[in-house]
């Protein structure tokens, strides 16, 4: 069922990590294809975001490797991880939106302070704008983060994530604490930046339908619409798989079949909801 | 035993990381020089309110206090030198520092420590700045630049409140008062007064700063940094006081 198809995006092998003796991550092994969809589902504090951060290079493993296109990161010095990070977009759970500064300066950030990116400041204004019109908040280009509502703030940060157009997208809990409909716009729009690039995509959430979304449907870009996602036309396209993390571990790991036929109890728990 | 001694031997390590990176981070590229000119303003205009009301009652007080105690050997008329080499060598890079701890360092703490919690410092790094370059090196070059400058006003405004008292309740002449205040600044007290809070300017950026990006723990973890901030760049500035003060006097 795993996608044996397409380049190795991003790669876990065996990595560990423990703050202050309690283990983050503990011997964790994965394998993301171009193209595939990964949906990372786990109760607080199973260690989710600690895997986002070892991805970007933000945290260094214990133990273990961690590939990104295909390149060891693990023990690159951080001039060369900005190297990496410049072809990786992220969404963080906290928003991490620069509160100093206005939206249309938040989402031009990466274009401005990249290296490999680095554009001039006129160049970057009409991307900035179109990214912002992705997300239909094209009127708030000079308004600061906090004069935002929580669902408005996480599309900014979508919009940050998305404006260098990078291969792989990793978004934190986009529709943690959101209302089912603010919720249901994320989650389109994550699957509307998804398929108008065929992204490389990394979903941590704790709500599994916004995964069944993610495999269920896709965005037409010709009609500009949702719609089922009729997968026996493209077999070539990878599958959306599911990982499940528990304390540091990954539990679960397949596809939308096997996950709803898996009777272990905690990953029982996820799908139900 | 070791267990209690892991936690504060890994925070110095951090501290000392950071303040080397800092350091270093003041000579490279690339350089913010906006946000340099900002804390600047910060630190320096909005520090100078409370540096001149302190350096103008502490230099009245002492005027006061010395008086009273030169009168016994019938030496008032030491009182403008006296209140003078105290400011300079003292009082003023002491009292300076002090307060621009006691207001900048906690309030570098509280704002990396914010940005800390809401993963702003990760998504520095994440798209494409280094935190230490961008945050550290402009609140370290800014404070260097600026306590030095506070300590001098505050050393002036304590003169002028010395005098104020040594004309109104000693009948000091103005001219015997300043004349005799200027001439009793050396070139080595000048140094001393100025190498001083120039160093406690490292204490006050580089705690500051050091607390805040360690911040963990959310809000809470935000307010326990800032009170730590404080605490410990003023520990620090009076031990550091003690060690410069020894070099310089050679009992
Ligand atoms: N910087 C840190 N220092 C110490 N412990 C941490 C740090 N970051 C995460 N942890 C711990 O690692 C574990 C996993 O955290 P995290 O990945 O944030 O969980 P979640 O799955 O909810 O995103 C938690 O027990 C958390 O307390
Ligand atoms: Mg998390």
């Amino acid at each position: 069922m795993l996608p044996g198809a397409g380049r190795s995006v991003l790669r876990f092998e065996n990595v560990s990590l423990a703050f202050d003796e309690t283990p983050a991550l503990a011997g964790v092994s994965f394998d993301v294809r171009e193209g595939e969809t990964r949906i990372l589902l786990g109760s607080a504090g199973s260690g989710k975001t600690v895997l986002l951060k070892m991805a970007l290079g933000l945290l260094r493993p214990d133990s273990g490797r961690v590939f990104v296109f295909g390149e060891d990161i693990t023990g690159l010095p951080e001039a060369r991880l900005f190297d990496i990070r410049a072809r990786i977009g992220i969404l963080f759970q906290e928003g991490g939106l620069f509160d100093s500064l206005t939206i249309e300066e938040n989402v031009a950030y990466p274009l401005l302070n990249q290296r490999l990116l680095r554009i001039p400041v006129s160049e970057a204004a009409p991307r900035v704008e179109e990214a912002l019109r992705f997300v239909e908040l094209e009127h708030t280009l000079e308004k600061l983060p906090s004069e935002l509502s929580g669902g408005m703030r996480r599309r900014v940060g979508i919009a940050r994530a998305v404006v260098s157009r990078p291969p792989l997208v990793l978004y934190d809990s986009p529709t943690a604490g959101l209302d089912p409909i603010t919720a249901h716009t994320i989650v389109s729009l994550i699957m509307k930046a998804r398929d108008l690039e065929n992204t490389t995509t990394l979903i941590v959430t704790h709500r599994y339908q916004d995964g069944t979304w993610m495999h269920d449907f896709r965005y037409n870009p010709k009609s500009g619409q949702l719609e089922a996602d009729r997968r026996e036309l493209r077999p070539e396209k990878p599958a959306t798989v599911f990982s499940v993390m528990r304390e540091g571990r990954v539990v679960f790991e397949g596809g939308r079949a096997e996950i709803e036929a898996c009777t272990d109890p905690y990953v029982a728990k996820f799908v139900k909801h | 035993m070791l267990d209690i001694l892991k936690a504060p031997i890994l925070s110095v390590q951090e501290f000392l990381i950071l303040s080397a990176k800092a350091i270093l981070g003041v000579f490279r590229r690339p350089r913010y020089h906006n946000d340099t000119f900002l804390q600047m303003d910060v630190i320096g205009f909005g520090s100078l309110p409370i540096v001149i009301l302190t350096g103008f009652f502490s230099g009245a007080v002492m005027a006061l206090q010395m008086s009273k105690a030169l009168s016994q050997y019938g030496a008032v008329g030491k009182t403008g030198e006296l209140v003078t080499i105290s400011l300079v060598r003292e009082l003023g890079p002491v009292l300076t520092s002090l307060m621009v701890a006691g207001r900048n360092s906690s309030g570098m703490a509280s704002e990396l420590g914010s940005m800390k919690v809401t993963e702003q410092i990760d998504a520095m790094r994440a798209l494409g700045t280094d935190p230490v370059q961008k945050l550290v090196v402009p609140r370290l070059i800014a404070t260097c630049f600026v306590l030095p400058l506070l300590t001098v006003v505050a050393d002036f405004l304590g003169m002028l409140g010395g005098f104020v008292i040594a004309y109104t309740l000693l009948q000091m002449s103005p001219d015997f008062y300043w004349n005799s205040a200027w001439q009793s600044i050396g070139y080595n007290d000048m140094f001393q007064g100025l190498i001083k809070p120039f160093a406690f300017a490292f204490i006050v950026a580089l705690v500051g700063c050091h607390y805040g990006i360690r911040t963990a723990g959310g809000t809470q973890g935000v307010g326990r940094s800032t009170t730590r901030a404080v605490v410990v760049a003023s520990v620090w500035i009076f031990i550091l006081d003690f060690f410069i003060t020894r070099f310089f006097v050679n009992v």
